[in-house]
């Protein structure tokens, strides 16, 4: 249970920013800068420029509802899994996931971000979130498909991160990546056991394939030319590699494993360069990408509304908690 | 009955306790009131769902027939299962919750601290394992009870409501019929009327720190444990089974 508060606070050497000269501000920076390109990890009580601090706490709260909201395509299928042994590892998957919220909302406090006023920016619609969780999951398969591509390209993604330059950012990613190349695993792992199976099993396997091949790609980005914050989160080391590098390497990795499984990714234009030792692929349909992550998904409004009943509901518990907490308290100065 | 059936029966009571109870805890995962819930909440469905795996596993055995924990946990129907009728109730509010929860471990501990003495070393090697996990559940469930039960107005009264709900259905946890006495006779099944004076002191004292009221002695419900459960069960079933029944020639 929190208790903190429910503002968004700053720590309070921000708002001794106001008195410092321009100066003494261009030589914070630079010595900033300095320590950065140094490779010297920034912590939570060093001085930073505001906008490293914003950036940081879009990223890691960003981050930190996708894995909160991306409990819910997988969960809907844990009442529902086909043996008690997948039944335990996709429990056990989904808990990583919520355990990653935790972490992540952790960090994302120590830059005076609390976890309420995140998670309430969520609800209201303020803040985003990977926009693949909008997508339904339709039939077994799609566990496997999850675990396979979108764990597979959120550890592309986050494996560099795990060298971001901000502290507690980079170390909460170590831990995370560890869980998700083991996630990664286990849902190439039942897409095998799915393509090995019946007539039934590989028809479930490819059509999942189908749906979750072109959102994975999204899943790493829009398009270097549109993303606005690359350029200045490559120069503080938020970021290491642009999307659409990361994105050609999750299509080089994801190829041979569709191969090795016979499944075939759902884009004709598909093919090895000898080349250039990579694979091209087909027009990703960004119209769809901003679509979705705007709202109109297949399931952006059912994805916030379970969250948010789930905060509502939930809301006498986290008071009667509160209460009691404070009651104890108050019994311990009795009794002192 | 032979010693074997019992035997059997037995171990389904125990497994489908588990699995029912973990299926209800399930449902909680990504609706929880907060994350330090849906972790804590996962935790136990775990705990629970392994121990499910480990008594089905060996009631297969028992029969002989060839039926794994898979084939008993998904391909029986309602007539078959045996779990008690209190872990089948739906999962209402998370004090709805947490008050069957509590309600089960307090039943739960003592049961499988009983039987890790038991004669039959597979279900005292289980019951070992699983002991462990019980007293953190029930110590967990107990600190919610008495969080919520001495917490706000609102909760408190939501909380005596759940439990006055629940009641009814905690008889026949201790109710001991032909199963209990055949195996009992061969120093395999635990003394339920022990494990029921442990949960009534244990019970007693929740409550009363919890700030709330015991209910009074009135007709308990009972049947699940011999096949003849609520409505609820159906439901849960046809949704745990789905895949196994759709597509009987797969393997997952
Ligand atoms: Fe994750
Ligand atoms: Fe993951």
């Amino acid at each position: 249970m929190t208790g903190k508060t429910l503002m968004h606070t700053q720590p309070a050497h921000t708002e001794v920013e106001l008195t410092r000269s321009a100066e003494a501000i261009a030589e914070l920076e630079q010595a900033f800068q300095a320590k950065i390109d140094a490779d010297i990890k920034i912590e939570p009580k060093d001085w930073m420029p505001q906008a490293y601090r914003q950036s940081l706490v879009r990223q890691i709260s960003q981050h930190a509802h996708s894995e909160i909201v991306g409990m819910l395509p997988e969960g809907n299928w844990l009442t529902r899994a086909p043996s008690l042994g997948r039944k335990l590892i996709l429990l056990a998957k989904v808990q990583d996931e919520a355990g990653h919220g935790l972490y992540l909302y952790s960090a994302a406090e120590t830059l005076g971000a609390s976890r309420e006023a995140l998670i309430e920016a969520l609800h209201a619609g303020k803040a985003k979130y990977s926009s693949i969780f909008n997508y339904p999951t339709l039939t077994w398969a799609d566990v496997g498909a999850i675990g396979w591509l979108v764990d597979g390209a959120a550890l592309i993604n986050q494996i560099p991160l795990c060298r971001c330059s901000y502290g507690p950012y980079a170390r909460a990613m170590r831990r995370i990546c560890k869980e998700e190349s083991f996630h990664q695993r286990q849902g190439y792992e039942i897409m095998l056991t799915l393509c090995r199976g019946t007539a039934a099993q590989k028809r479930m396997a490819q059509d999942a394939l189908n749906r979750w091949w072109w959102p994975s790609l999204m899943m790493l980005g829009p398009p270097d030319a549109e993303s606005s914050h690359t350029q200045q989160s490559m120069r503080w080391k938020i970021k290491r590699h642009t999307n659409d590098a990361l994105r050609q390497k999750f299509v080089d990795q994801s190829v041979p494993q569709a191969d090795y499984l016979r499944l075939a990714p759902p884009d004709p234009k598909l093919k090895w360069n000898e080349q250039t030792g990579h694979y091209e692929f087909g027009a990703i349909d960004w119209n769809e990408f901003w679509r979705v992550l705007k709202g109109d998904g297949p399931c952006n409004r059912e994805r916030i509304e379970a969250r948010r009943r789930a905060y509502d509901e939930g809301r006498w518990i986290r008071e009667a908690a509160l209460a009691f907490g404070a009651k104890q308290a108050r019994r311990a100065r009795g009794a002192d | 009955m032979n010693q074997r059936q019992a035997l059997y029966e037995y171990l389904l009571r125990l497994g489908d306790n588990a699995l029912i109870l973990g299926q209800r805890l399930t449902e909680w995962i990504g609706h929880a009131p907060a994350l330090e819930e849906e972790l804590g909440s996962a935790n136990i469905a775990l705990d629970l769902i392994g121990q499910a795996r480990g008594w089905l596993a060996y009631a297969g055995a028992v029969e002989g027939t060839g039926r794994d924990e898979d084939a008993l946990a998904l391909q029986r129907d309602v007539l078959d299962f045996r779990n008690a009728l209190l872990v089948e109730q739906p999962n209402g509010h998370y004090g709805d919750t947490i008050a069957r929860q509590y309600l089960f471990d307090a039943f739960h501990y003592p049961l499988l601290e009983a039987l890790s003495g038991c004669a039959d070393q597979y279900i005292a090697a289980i019951a070992a394992k699983s002991c462990k996990e019980a007293g953190y559940h029930r110590r967990r469930s107990a600190e919610w009870m008495i969080r919520l039960g001495d917490g706000t107005a609102e909760s408190h009264a939501k909380l005596q409501r759940s439990v006055d709900t629940l009641w009814p259905y905690t008889g026949e946890l201790f109710a001991m019929d032909e199963i209990d006495r055949t195996l009992q006779s061969a120093g395999v099944a635990a003394d339920l009327a022990g494990v029921g004076r442990t949960w009534d002191e244990d019970v007693a004292h929740t409550l009363k720190t919890a700030t709330l009221q015991r209910p009074a002695a009135g007709w308990m419900q009972s049947g699940g444990k011999q096949g003849r459960h609520s409505e609820q069960l159906g439901y849960i079933l046809a949704e745990m089974q789905f895949l196994p029944r759709a597509y009987p020639d797969a393997h997952w």
